[in-house]
C-alpha cells in the first residue's frame, strides 16, 4: 500500500514553481562550470588524468541514460536494444574519422580483406555535416521505422522488450559479420585517426572531446527536461500509466511513443559518437545484450522519471563498476546481478525517488522518531476547514 | 534431393532443440506473464548438472556408464526445478503483475548464475552455507522474540555483513589451510565437454543423409516432453488447477485452489524443462557459462510468434524458426532459386549461420505485422487492451 | 435520417463463435438523453466498445453523423467527437486533475502540436471552469490516484466533457458513489444534455429514473425493447429477464 501511494506522488506531478526553476538553473550550470573548469586540472595535478578520461566517458553514458528515462521512465516502454543506436552513432564518427587519410588512401583494414575500392557506403562520411547528421539521424530514424513497426500493431511491454533485444542481435551478427565492409568483430579504431591536425589521442583533442561531452549532456538534460515538462511529457506519463485511455481521448499512441523511441535513439547515437573517440574504438561489442541491459539498470539505480537520477545512476553504477572490476574481477558479476535484484525489489524508486519519498519516513522509523502527519490541501489552506472555522466562529459570535 | 532431406532433417533438430528450450519458457510466460531471463542460465545448469553426473557414472564402465543420460535427465531436472522453486519464492512472487521489473530482476539472476558456475569451489560452498546458517539461524532465534517486527530493520543492517564477515573469513582461513584442495573452481571459466553415450554416437542412414542418433534423441525427447506436458496441463488434476489460476487467480482463490503452491509448482515445471534442454545441449557441443545466452533471444521469438497460452503455437514456430534458420544458412534452396542471379546473390548474402538470423527477424518483424498476436493468439473478450 | 447523430444497423459481433451482440438496430437522435439497461451479459459494454471502435464489427454496420465508423480506429472515432467514460474510472493516475483534464482539453492532438504548444489562456480558463463543476478545485494539484473513488468518477466525467465531444457515452456512472453523489452526478448529466446527445447505461433503476427520457433494453445482444421508463417498466418480457416478478418489484 504504502510503495503505491509513494509511487503516485511522482515527482513529475509537482508543478513547477518559478523559484525552483531558476534554481535549477543555477545548479546545473555550476554542476556544469565544476565539471568543465575545476575537475580536470585538479584530476591532472594528482596524476589521475586517466580517471578525467572515465568521467568522459560515462558523462557519455550518462547521455544514454537520459535516453532511457525518456522512453523508459516516463513512457513506459522498456528498450533493450539502445546498443544499437549507441553503437550506429560510434560507427558513424569512426568512420568519418578512419576517413582523415591523404588522398586516394583507404583505411588501413580494407587491405586485410582484399577490398581496394572504398565501399559506396563510405563516401559521405568524407564531409563533417553530414557525419554530424547522421551521428543523430541515423539512429532516429532505425528506432522510427522499428518503431513504427512494433507500435503500430499495439506490441508492448515484455513483446517490446523482446523484440528489440532480437533487434539487438541482428544488428550485432550484422556488424559482426561485415567485414569487407566494417571490418567486423574488430571494429573500427579513432585512436591513430587525425583530426584538426592533431591525433584523436592527444590530450588536447581529448579535452576537447570532454568538454563537449560536458556540453551535451546538459544539452541533453535540457531538452529532456523541456520535453517531460511541458504536455508532451504529461502525455508520456498518460501513455504509461493507461495507453487505451490515451486513444479514447483522441490521441494517437503510436506517434508519440514514434517520436519519443526516436529521440532517445537520437541521445544514444549522439553519446555513441563521444563515448567512441573517448575510448579509442567502436566495435559490435558495444552491443552486447548485457550492455543494452545495463543502460537500463543505472536508469533504474538513479530514479527512473527522474532525468538527475538517470544522470547520477550511470555516473555511480559505472565509477563502481570500473572500481570493482579493477579491484575484484571476480565480483563484478555478483554485484551487479544484485544490483538489479535489489534495485527491483528494495528499491523500484531508484536513489533520487527514495530520497525524495521514503528516505526521511524510514529513518525516522529506524530511529523511533515520530512521524509527521501531513495532509493536501494543508489544514491551512483546505476550503472545508477554512469554511467550518467561519462557521463556527460566526456561531460564537451569535452566541 | 538428398540435400532437401538434409535441409529438412537438420531444420527439423534445430527446431527440436529450440521447441525444447522454449517449452518451459512458454509455459512460465503463458501461464504467470513472466519473462524469465534466467532460462538460458537454466539451461546452462542443466548442462553441467549433466557434466556431473557423466563423471559420476564413468568409473562404473561400458555399457553401464552409457545409461547415465537418463540419471542425468532426471537429476537436470529436479536441479533446475528446485532453483526454479527458490527464484519464484526468493525474488517473482514480490513481483507478479511487474513483467518488466521482473524480466530485469531474472536478468540479475542470469547474471549471478554465470559467474556463480565459474568460480564456485569447496570454499564458496562454504561461504554461502555458513552465511545462510547464520543469517537463517539467527533469525530464527530473534524472530520468538515478540518485539521483531520493530527491530527488523536493525537486524537486517546488522546480520546481513555480521553473518557475511563471519562468513568470508572462516572461508578465507578454510581457504589458507587447505589450499588448492578447496580454493580450485569446480568448472572453472572454460568450458565443459559432455561426451554422448556410445550408443548415441552412431549415425542413422536415411537415403543418402546420416541422421546422428543424438539429434534423433534429441527429437524424441522433445516429443516426450510435449506430450508429457500436453497431459499435465490438459489432463492432470494439478494442469486443470494451473489453467484455472491462469483464467481467474482471485476466483480460484476462493475456489481453495491454493494459488501460491500453483504458481510455485508452475514455475518449477518451467525451470525443469529448461534443465532438460540444458541436458539436450550439452549432447550437441561442449557447454561453458555463457552457453545460456545464446538460447535467450531465439526462445523469446518462439513465444512471440507462436502466441501465448498454446501448445501448439510454441510447437510450430519453433519448427518453422529451426526450419527457416537452416535452410536460409545453409542456402539449402541454392538448387531451386540458383539459377536467377537476383536471387542467387540475395540468399548467398545471408547465407552463414548469423546473417540467416537477420533475416530470419526481418521475417518475424513482416509477420508480426499481419499477426500481432503470434499465430494462434488467445480471442475473446479481454478485459483490458 | 440527417437527425440521427448514430444509425445501428443490423450489426453482429461474435466472439469465437458467442455472439455478444445479434442482429442489433439502434438510433440517437441530436440532442436526445438515452439510457440502456439490460442484465449482465447482454452486451452493453460490447455495445460502447463497438461505437468507440476498441471492437470491429462483425457483420452490419455503425454510423455516426451519416460516416461508416468500421475503417476509424479509436483516436480517430473520439477526434469526430465521441467521447467515453469507462466502468471503472479510468483517469492518469500519476498525473494531477488539473492536468487529466488539460490532456483531454487540448484540441490539436498531433504529435508536433503537442511537443510545442502548452495550454492558453482560454484553455487554463476552462479547466478552472471544469474543476470548479465536478468540485475538484482544492484537490487539483495532487495525483488523481489519491483521490476517491466517487472523485474519480466526477474526474473522468470532468475529462468527458473537457474533451466537448457531441455523442458522450456513459458506462455506469454512478457505480459506488453515495447518494448524494449520484443525485449531483445525475443533475450534471442533465445539464449537460442541453447541448449533447448523451448515451448511458446503468444498473442503479433510481438513477435511472432520475435522469432517463427514453429508455432501451438490451437482452441477450439484441434491443429487447424501447420506450419510455413507465413503458419500459410494464412491459411483460423486460419484467421476465430484467426486474424480475411484479410481487417482488412491488414488495
Amino acid at each position: 500500500m504504502t510503495t503505491q501511494t509513494k509511487e503516485l506522488i511522482s515527482p513529475v506531478t509537482q508543478p513547477t514553481k518559478r523559484k525552483s526553476y531558476w534554481l535549477e538553473v543555477a545548479i546545473v550550470v555550476g554542476l556544469a562550470l565544476i565539471v568543465l573548469l575545476i575537475i580536470p586540472p585538479v584530476l591532472n595535478s594528482m596524476g589521475l588524468g586517466f580517471r578525467v578520461n572515465m568521467l568522459g566517458r560515462f558523462m557519455a553514458l550518462a547521455i544514454v541514460a537520459l535516453g532511457i528515462d525518456l522512453i523508459w521512465g516516463y513512457t513506459g516502454l522498456l528498450s533493450l536494444g539502445h546498443g544499437i543506436f549507441f553503437a550506429l552513432g560510434g560507427y558513424a564518427f569512426a568512420m568519418y574519422l578512419e576517413l582523415q587519410l591523404p588522398d586516394d588512401q583507404i583505411p588501413a583494414f580494407f587491405g586485410l580483406y582484399g577490398v581496394t575500392d572504398l565501399p559506396w557506403l563510405w563516401r559521405p562520411f568524407y564531409s563533417l555535416p553530414f557525419t554530424l547528421g547522421a551521428i543523430v539521424l541515423v539512429p532516429s530514424i532505425v528506432a522510427a521505422v522499428l518503431g513504427y513497426l512494433v507500435f503500430r500493431n499495439r506490441i508492448r511491454g515484455v513483446y517490446f522488450a523482446i523484440l528489440t533485444q532480437a533487434a539487438l542481435i541482428v544488428f550485432f551478427n550484422f556488424f559482426n559479420g561485415q567485414q569487407q565492409l566494417i571490418n567486423g568483430t574488430n571494429g573500427l579504431k579513432t585512436d591513430t585517426a587525425r583530426i584538426f591536425g592533431e591525433f584523436v589521442s592527444s590530450p588536447q583533442i581529448q579535452s576537447l572531446f570532454y568538454s563537449l561531452t560536458a556540453v551535451f549532456l546538459v544539452l541533453g538534460y535540457v531538452l529532456c527536461r523541456w520535453l517531460t515538462s511541458g504536455r508532451f511529457g504529461r502525455l508520456l506519463v498518460a501513455i504509461r500509466d493507461d495507453e487505451s485511455r490515451v486513444r479514447f481521448s483522441g490521441y494517437d499512441p503510436t506517434g508519440f511513443k514514434v517520436m519519443v523511441f526516436a529521440v532517445s535513439a537520437g541521445l544514444a547515437g549522439i553519446a555513441g559518437a563521444l563515448y567512441t573517440v573517448q575510448s579509442g574504438i567502436v566495435s559490435p561489442r558495444t552491443m552486447d545484450i548485457a550492455f543494452s541491459i545495463e543502460m537500463v539498470i543505472w536508469v533504474a539505480v538513479g530514479g527512473r522519471a527522474t532525468l538527475i537520477g538517470a544522470i547520477l545512476g550511470a555516473l555511480l553504477v559505472n565509477f563502481a563498476k570500473s572500481f570493482l572490476s579493477e579491484q575484484f574481477p571476480d565480483i563484478w558479476l555478483f554485484f551487479q546481478g544484485a544490483l538489479f535484484l535489489v534495485v527491483v525489489t528494495v528499491l523500484p524508486g531508484g536513489i533520487v525517488g527514495w530520497i525524495r519519498e521514503d528516505a526521511r519516513e524510514q529513518l525516522r522509523q529506524l530511529f523511533r522518531i515520530r512521524p509527521q502527519i501531513a495532509t493536501y490541501p494543508s489544514l491551512e489552506e483546505d476550503l472545508d476547514i477554512r469554511h467550518e472555522q467561519q462557521h463556527i466562529s460566526h456561531q460564537e459570535s451569535d452566541g | 534431393m538428398d540435400a532437401l532431406l538434409e535441409a529438412f532433417f537438420n531444420g527439423i533438430s534445430i527446431g527440436a532443440v529450440l521447441l525444447l528450450a522454449a517449452l518451459g519458457l512458454a509455459i512460465v510466460f503463458g501461464l504467470m506473464g513472466v519473462i524469465n531471463m534466467a532460462h538460458g542460465e537454466f539451461m546452462m545448469l542443466g548442462a553441467y548438472t549433466t557434466s556431473v553426473v557423466q563423471n559420476t557414472f564413468k568409473p562404473l564402465g561400458e555399457p553401464l556408464s552409457g545409461l547415465y543420460i537418463f540419471f542425468a535427465l532426471i537429476a537436470a531436472f529436479i536441479v533446475t526445478a528446485l532453483l526454479g522453486v527458490v527464484l519464484e519464492r526468493g525474488v517473482i512472487r514480490f513481483l507478479y503483475g511487474r513483467p518488466l521489473e521482473t524480466l530485469l530482476a531474472t536478468w540479475g539472476v542470469s547474471l549471478i548464475l554465470q559467474q556463480f558456475v565459474r568460480s564456485i569451489s569447496w570454499v564458496m560452498v562454504l561461504n554461502i552455507g555458513l552465511f545462510c546458517f547464520l543469517f537463517f539461524g539467527a533469525q530464527a532465534i530473534l524472530s520468538r522474540r515478540p518485539n521483531f517486527e520493530r527491530i527488523r530493520g536493525w537486524f537486517v543492517i546488522i546480520m546481513i555483513p555480521l553473518s557475511a564477515a563471519i562468513a568470508l573469513i572462516v572461508g578465507n582461513i578454510t581457504g589458507s589451510i587447505f589450499q588448492l584442495a578447496v580454493t580450485r573452481p569446480w568448472f572453472g571459466a572454460q568450458n565443459v565437454n559432455v561426451a554422448a553415450p556410445i550408443w548415441l554416437r552412431g549415425r542413422l542412414p536415411l537415403g543418402g543423409y546420416q541422421l546422428p542418433y543424438a539429434r534423433l534423441f534429441i527429437i524424441v525427447l522433445t516429443i516426450v516432453c510435449v506430450i508429457g506436458i500436453y497431459w499435465f496441463l490438459n489432463k492432470s488434476a494439478w494442469g486443470l488447477r494451473i489453467r484455472s489460476v491462469t483464467q481467474n487467480r482471485s476466483m480460484s482463490a476462493c475456489l481453495g485452489i491454493p494459488t501460491q503452491t500453483v504458481d510455485m509448482l508452475t514455475f518449477a515445471i518451467g525451470s525443469g524443462l529448461a534443465g532438460i534442454a540444458g541436458c539436450a545441449v550439452a549432447l550437441l557441443g561442449p557447454v561453458g557459462p555463457n552457453t545460456g545466452q545464446n538460447f535467450i533471444v531465439d526462445t523469446f521469438m518462439v513465444v512471440v510468434v507462436g502466441g501465448v497460452g498454446k501448445l501448439v503455437g510454441s510447437i510450430v514456430a519453433a519448427m518453422t524458426i529451426g526450419m527457416a534458420n537452416y535452410i536460409i544458412g545453409s542456402y539449402a534452396l541454392k538448387p531451386i532459386v540458383g539459377g536467377i542471379p537476383a536471387l542467387d546473390n540475395f540468399f548467398n548474402f545471408f547465407s552463414d549461420p548469423s546473417m540467416a538470423k537477420v533475416l530470419v527477424f526481418i521475417l518475424i518483424v513482416t509477420f508480426l505485422q499481419f499477426k500481432p498476436a503470434g499465430m494462434f493468439p488467445q480471442k475473446g473478450r479481454t478485459v483490458d487492451a | 435520417m440527417s437527425n440521427n447523430i448514430l444509425a445501428i444497423k443490423n450489426l453482429t459481433v461474435s466472439f469465437d463463435g458467442f455472439k455478444a451482440l445479434n442482429n442489433l438496430n439502434f438510433t440517437l437522435e441530436t440532442g436526445e438523453l438515452r439510457v440502456i439497461i439490460g442484465p449482465n451479459g447482454a452486451g452493453k459494454t460490447t455495445f460502447l466498445d463497438i461505437i468507440t471502435g476498441k471492437v470491429k464489427p462483425t457483420q452490419g454496420q455503425v454510423r455516426f453523423k451519416g460516416r461508416n465508423l468500421r475503417s476509424f480506429s479509436e483516436h480517430q472515432i473520439s477526434r469526430m467527437g465521441i467521447g467515453r467514460k469507462f466502468q471503472t474510472p479510468r483517469v492518469y493516475l500519476k498525473l494531477t486533475p488539473r492536468e487529466n483534464l488539460e490532456l483531454s482539453c487540448n484540441r490539436n492532438k498531433g504529435v508536433f502540436s503537442t511537443f510545442l504548444g502548452n495550454p492558453d489562456p482560454s484553455e487554463r480558463r476552462t479547466i478552472a471552469g471544469l474543476l470548479e463543476t465536478v468540485g475538484l478545485t482544492v484537490k487539483a494539484d495532487i495525483a488523481a490516484g489519491l483521490l476517491s473513488h466517487g472523485e474519480k468518477q466526477r474526474l473522468e466525467i470532468g475529462m468527458l466533457v473537457a474533451q466537448s465531444p457531441d455523442l458522450l457515452l456513459v458506462d455506469e456512472p454512478v457505480a459506488g458513489l453515495t447518494d448524494e453523489e449520484t443525485e449531483n452526478v445525475g443533475n450534471l448529466l442533465l445539464a449537460l444534455a442541453a447541448d449533447h446527445s448523451i448515451i448511458v447505461i446503468e444498473h442503479d433503476m433510481e438513477f435511472v429514473r432520475q435522469i432517463a427520457r427514453q429508455v432501451t433494453v438490451l437482452h441477450q445482444g439484441s434491443v429487447l425493447c424501447e420506450g419510455t421508463m413507465d413503458e419500459v417498466q410494464n412491459d411483460p418480457k423486460v419484467i421476465e429477464v430484467y426486474l424480475g416478478q411484479p410481487e417482488e418489484q412491488a414488495a
